[in-house]
């Protein structure tokens, strides 16, 4: 497939995601896209560590706690002004998530899932059970939406949702530079093997951290995010629940691909939606689909996408070459 | 003195796996470490190269004393290695595995990746040409763009000898480099690791196949039970007593 076909396809979807808001006319529709492409940031997060560094988290839906949090608390109980707010809230959560980092990150593997998934739950816990500063299970509230920026007004479902989008096209913009260069080749080599990562000279401690730190803050950005668009926090979006879900999305949608996140999330975010008259019956479809997804995809459906691309480049090679034999032959 | 262990010793619960081993590496030569399975070969790579803190003794390099310093360290002091089982990326093309490889040698970070600096490129650019010439040095130019799950046992360890070549080390050490090839790859690899001798990065290589040490190896230690049981050339360790016993004897076949 001609790079080139790529880049109108992500044209065509970045369209349509513009476009999307004026198809459907209908606020509801627009407000659950608005969480789906707030969840696929953090998604993204997620993503950077556990699909290109190789260190899966089990922490990530504390991280977003800790960025939601922090806009609510700065904005309602110190009054800060909003923007101010969400600057600070994921460079809070990064440099939380760097210290978290530095110790978690003494683990590998499933140890390393298992801390972080303590880690998470203490998250949690403190949120919920320190009243004065959280307001625990009562909830925080009276979180304000995004202040205008000059005439720019963001109390609309409508400008709200481009707001979203035009970060995550940033997020994804970044991502894409960061996966693509040294910093990130640097990523996969120690997913792939940390021995031979070290042996080519490159720091693991410094790099893991590194992208440790990014995930926190992407983590932290979709949180903030979440913070200005519900505006209602409860301890409950820190819950290991939304960890799994997080993680749910990324490997339906492609673990360590580009966009898996994005297709990960809007996928499920709607057949959840589409099957909500189900209840919690709806589990009944969406496990055995993820167990047989997980037999047959392990890398999701951009791993599909992935694989298939592999295989008939392959193939034109394998043809190149028998046709350059056979004219070689002829020659003969 | 270029590189040299003194009374190396790495010890394992109570196994002592290497032992008081004493050895210099001749400098633009290729130095050879034979023993038997379970000998303490990997784990005497493993202590030079950092993988593994020594429990007692010390390596030093060019008169620096490297015994505890961490691997990436090491590296970037011009001493690469290559493992006993090749670990590649298997999704991704031979010339993606190997590019990074050079990362060592680069500055790059995050500010320059997400802004795409001018620094950024130039690094980029240096570690893809870098690729390309460790790529044609072992021979897989026309391979560069395969992947490496679909290429060939002997063509993923030449992959694991261009990657170990990108850092720009002056030595290497190399795990049983011909270790699951059929006889005609082992001597195409053999002639390989006379090239880079050739080309003046010194060789250190642990193998089995005798015939080829023999040939190719300037110097050899003899390794068992973690314990140096000879060294000296081909010859001198063809007709020694102690090793024909202790090895040649076991597996003359070999
Ligand atoms: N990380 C480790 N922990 C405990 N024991 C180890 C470790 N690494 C190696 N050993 C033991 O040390 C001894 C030497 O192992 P080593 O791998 O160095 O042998 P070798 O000479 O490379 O053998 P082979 O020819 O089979 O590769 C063996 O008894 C092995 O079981
Ligand atoms: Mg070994």
């Amino acid at each position: 497939m001609p790079k080139k076909f790529e880049k109108y396809i992500v044209i065509f979807f970045i369209v349509l995601a513009i476009i999307f808001p004026l198809i459907t006319q209908n606020d509801y529709y627009i407000h659950i896209m608005t969480l789906a492409f707030i969840w696929s940031i953090a998604v993204y997060g997620l993503n950077l560590l556990a699909g290109y560094t190789g260190y899966l988290s089990l922490a990530h839906a504390g991280f977003f706690a800790i960025g939601a949090y922090a806009v609510g608390l700065l904005t309602v109980k110190i009054e800060m002004g909003f923007w101010v707010a969400f600057i600070l809230a994921p460079i809070i959560t990064a440099v939380i998530g760097f210290f978290i980092g530095i110790i978690s990150l003494r683990t590998k593997e499933h140890y390393f899932a298992i801390y972080t998934l303590c880690v998470g739950y203490v998250i949690y816990l403190i949120i919920d059970k320190w009243d004065s500063l959280t307001e625990g299970v009562r909830g925080l509230m009276g979180i304000p939406a995004p202040a205008n920026i000059g005439p720019i007004s963001f109390t609309t479902p409508l400008s709200q949702y481009y707001l979203v989008l035009a970060i995550l096209l940033l997020v994804i913009f970044i991502i894409y530079r960061i996966i693509n260069s040294l910093v990130g080749r640097t990523f996969i080599a120690i997913r792939n093997s940390e021995p031979l990562a070290l042996s080519l000279g490159i720091s693991t401690i410094k790099n893991k951290l590194l992208s440790f730190v990014l995930s926190t803050f992407f983590a932290g950005l979709a949180g903030a995010l979440y913070a200005s668009f519900v505006r209602f926090l409860g301890p409950d979006i820190a819950s290991t629940a939304i960890t799994f879900d997080l993680l749910m999305y990324l490997i339906v949608g492609g673990i360590g691909t580009l966009f898996g996140p994005i297709v990960g999330t809007t996928l499920i975010v709607w057949i959840s939606q589409n099957l909500q008259f189900l209840q919690d019956y709806r589990m009944l479809i969406f496990g055995p689909l993820l167990t047989i997804l997980i037999i047959f995809a392990p890398r999701g459906i951009m791993g599909i996408i992935g694989d298939w691309k592999v295989k008939s480049s392959e193939k034109k090679r394998n043809k190149e070459a028998q046709k350059s034999q056979s004219e070689l032959k002829k020659e003969a | 003195m270029y590189l040299a262990t003194k009374q190396l010793t790495k010890q394992f619960g109570g196994l002592h796996a290497v032992n008081e081993v004493d050895f210099t590496v001749e400098k633009g030569k290729i130095n050879a470490i034979i023993g038997p399975n379970g000998a303490g070969k990997s784990t005497f790579f493993n202590l030079i190269s950092g993988v593994h803190k020594p429990s007692s003794g010390q390596v030093i390099f060019k008169n620096v004393d490297i015994s505890n310093l961490p691997s990436n360290k090491i590296a970037k002091l011009g001493v690469a290695r290559t493992f006993q089982t090749t670990n590649l990326f298997e999704k991704s093309t031979v010339f993606e595995n190997v590019i990074v490889g050079h990362r060592l040698r680069t500055n790059s970070n995050l500010f320059d990746a997400i802004f795409r600096t001018k620094r950024l490129q130039q690094e980029e650019e240096r570690s893809k040409e870098k690729a390309l010439e460790v790529l044609d040095f072992v021979g897989l130019t026309k391979s560069a763009e395969r992947v490496v799950a679909n290429i060939s046992q002997e063509e993923k360890k030449r992959v694991a000898f261009a990657l170990a070549l990108a850092t720009n080390p002056e030595i290497v050490f190399l795990d049983e480099p011909t270790a699951g090839v059929n006889p005609d790859e082992t001597e195409e690899l053999s002639s390989l690791i006379v090239k880079m001798k050739e080309r003046g990065i010194t060789v250190c290589l642990i193998e089995h196949k005798m015939q080829m040490i023999m040939e190719m190896a300037d110097k050899i230690m003899v390794l068992n039970y973690g314990k140096k049981i000879a060294e000296g050339t081909p010859n001198e360790i063809n007709n020694n007593e102690q090793v024909i016993e202790a090895y040649l004897g076991r597996s003359a076949s070999a």
